[in-house]
């Protein structure tokens, strides 16, 4: 069995074709390992949504897959590129292997249909054999899971907290034990404290389930604490990827540092913050170069003619990746 | 229910105030028109006739407002709505009753129809967007903008005439004695197609229009794209995620449009001279019948408000966020 669940390869997500097209995820590599919880981060626009859509196949008009593979690695089984999958198989293929947590997580939830309804639909689809009993039973186990008491299963949806309405997603996207769990901000409309509490929860069901998890949030402070290995993104493109804790103590790209002093810390040593000067990017006008160049404070010579690739900086720690001309490339990437 | 009960408690109020309105218009026209019939009618109409439409057009002055009140009351919980001059001496709610079959026969059944095949094609449309469906809609909305008046003449004009299938007129063939046999109901099968066809013609895209544009709506909902992500049939997504919350703004306004079944179509009625309350009510005006208006205006004012209510029923059935727990 691979070591690896899914290997996203050269992933491109346009929005639009023809002229008027916009690059949103630019030629994206990025593997997640099993059982591990991969982080996302970038400012907001950065492109981690859609990244997420366009892995799952779920873009809204008038996004489209450019380009680019992402293979899955089932359990028992080849291979499978899930970007070929036919209908059929995609949907088998949906929350059965892959299940996500929406940003939108408020309004994931059908308001005119029960909790039980909506966990038991997901249940009856890809196990259809299964009986009415068993399902139910599933369903009460999975609130009890993450902390819900069963009756809540005849709830509507405005009838619960927004808190216990993320719950319901999780434990729904946990109703399959699916390999990989994608959370897109599942956190963020929540208060801190109902945020550290879920993210702990989570945790803790990982533990015990053993399910991967690309977790995504703008809030990278978040990320330091919540997952083993980080991402940063800027501009579609992924620009520096590092165990959470090197990059936390060592951040190599200078975007990556920006962000790091944009959001207090939880724990440690408090940083200065400063925020990142300038205003995100735009992707209709896009810089030459390196594409942070504008707003990076380290930039020299050359910044807004090379484009930066994603390269391992030191020879000993092949876990690192960045793309900044600062730390040009000294080992091939080892994926 | 709570809500329910302010809901009934409202419109109880507002026919108190339409049935109230209706006693006093009368008293306050200047002239009397009623009791010039009744006096040409002289000896052709009973007693007891006379006192009943004494007391609707509020010619017993010689009680007080409040005693005239009360009687107005009485004889409307009674059924009794005065006679109709046109069909003297037949009672109002007589003449009534003998014409609202025609019509809920009519309108009733292609009101119906039109809003599930509106909503079913629409549901389609706003699901897959430029399907064949999409392709009619410029069509079904052309149609339903030109007047219906003018629908309705153009359809007789292409379509019935002397030796075509479709009457041009009436509800069954003259001369016919309405029963349920197999001379009648052939008969008024026929003389309903090009009417309910010009209805549903004219009413159907409003349904489509509305139904498609809340689909659309409704399709870019997270809700949705989670139903997706739960690798949902197709089917399923489109039906019980998409069109069940799509379904809620259209349900009311089906309830409402029941309401208008009884005097809305006044014009398909008066176009085909259909035999039903609209064309008796166009009659009513053209005669001066005031107890038969009288009276039409009351089921209507009465069906409207019923409507008012199963619309708020059906709301409260089908969208659970305005079940108060
Ligand atoms: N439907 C769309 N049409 C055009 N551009 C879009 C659309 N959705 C997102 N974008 C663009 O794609 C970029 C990435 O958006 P998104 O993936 O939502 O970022 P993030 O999740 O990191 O905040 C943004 O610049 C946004 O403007
Ligand atoms: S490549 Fe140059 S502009 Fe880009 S992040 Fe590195 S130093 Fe800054
Ligand atoms: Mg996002």
């Amino acid at each position: 069995m691979s070591d690896q669940v899914l290997q996203i390869r050269g992933l491109c997500v346009d929005y639009g074709v023809g002229a008027d097209a916009v690059r949103a995820v630019r030629d994206v590599d990025l593997t997640l390992h099993r059982g591990e919880a991969l982080g996302l981060a970038g400012e907001s626009g950065s492109g981690k949504s859609t990244l997420a859509y366009g892995l799952t196949r779920l873009l809204p008009p008038p996004g489209v897959v450019s380009g680019g593979q992402v293979i899955y690695h089932p359990a028992d089984g080849p291979p499978v590129d899930v970007l070929t999958l036919s209908p059929a198989k995609l949907r088998e293929f949906r929350w059965a292997e892959t299940s996500i947590v929406f940003q939108g997580a408020m309004n994931s939830l059908n308001p005119v249909h029960k909790v039980s309804t909506q966990l038991l639909d997901v249940i009856r689809a890809h196990e259809p054999k299964s009986t009415a009993a068993s399902r139910l039973a599933r369903a009460k186990e999975l609130l009890r899971l993450v902390g819900i008491s069963a009756d809540r299963l005849d709830s509507y949806p405005h009838q619960l907290s927004g808190g216990m309405r993320q719950r319901v997603m999780i434990a729904m996207a946990l109703a399959l034990e699916p390999q990989v769990v994608i959370m897109d901000e599942p956190t963020t409309a929540l208060d801190v404290v109902m945020q550290r509490q879920i993210l702990g929860q989570l945790a803790e069901l990982r533990e015990r389930l053993g399910f991967a998890v690309l977790f995504i949030t703008h809030d990278l402070s978040l990320l330091v604490e919540f997952s083993d290995r980080i991402a940063i993104m800027y501009g579609g493109r992924i620009v520096e990827e590092a165990p959470a804790a090197r990059l936390y103590a060592e951040p190599l790209h200078p975007y990556t540092e920006g962000l790091l002093h944009s959001f207090p810390a939880l724990h440690g040593p408090r940083r200065e913050l400063t925020g990142i000067p300038g205003s995100p990017l735009d992707l209709r006008a896009m810089p030459s170069g390196c594409a942070f160049h504008p707003r990076c404070p380290k930039a020299f010579d050359g910044c807004d003619e090379q484009v930066p690739v994603l390269g391992a900086p030191y020879v000993d720690d092949p876990a690192r990746a960045v793309a900044c001309r600062l730390h040009p490339a000294v080992a091939p990437l080892s994926r | 229910m709570r809500f329910l009960l302010q809901r009934v408690a409202f419109y109880l109020f507002t026919a108190w105030a339409a049935i109230t309105l209706n006693f006093f218009i009368p008293r306050m026209v200047p002239g009397d028109p009623v009791q010039s019939l009744i006096s040409r009618n002289q000896g052709r109409i009973s007693a007891d006739a006379i006192a009943s439409l004494r007391v609707l057009f509020g010619l017993d002055s010689d009680r007080s407002l409040w005693e005239q009140y009360v009687a107005y009351w009485g004889q409307l919980l009674r059924g009794d709505l005065g006679l109709s001059f046109t069909f003297f001496p037949a009672p109002v709610s007589e003449v009534i009753g003998s014409s609202l079959p025609w019509t809920v026969g009519l309108v009733g059944v292609t009101t119906i129809v039109s809003f599930l095949l509106g909503t079913a094609l629409g549901v389609g449309a706003g699901w897959r967007r430029g399907s064949w469906i999409d392709g009619l809609l410029p069509a079904t909305t052309f149609l339903s903008s030109i007047p219906y008046f003018w629908l309705g003449l153009v359809a007789i004009a292409l379509f019935a005439g002397p030796g075509s299938f479709f009457p041009s007129s009436g509800g069954y063939e003259p001369g016919l004695v309405p029963a349920f046999d197999a001379y009648f109901i052939p008969s008024a099968l026929q003389h309903s197609i090009l009417p309910a066809a010009t209805i549903l013609v004219s009413s159907m895209s409003g349904w489509i229009l509305s139904m498609r544009n809340m689909m659309v709506t409704v399709a870019s909902e997270d809700y949705i794209t989670v139903a997706h992500a739960k690798g949902l049939s197709e089917r399923r997504v489109a039906l019980s995620y998409a069109a069940r919350n799509a379904l809620l703004p259209n349900v009311s306004g089906f309830a409402l449009s029941l309401g208008f079944i009884v005097g809305g179509t006044l014009l398909v009625e008066i176009v085909f001279s259909y035999p039903g309350l609209g064309f008796q009510l166009f009659q009513a005006v053209g005669s001066k019948d005031y107890p038969l208006m009288q009276g039409i205006f009351l089921i209507i004012t009465i069906s409207v408000l019923v409507a008012n209510l199963l619309a708020d029923v059906a709301y409260l059935l089908l969208d659970p966020r305005t079940r108060k727990s």
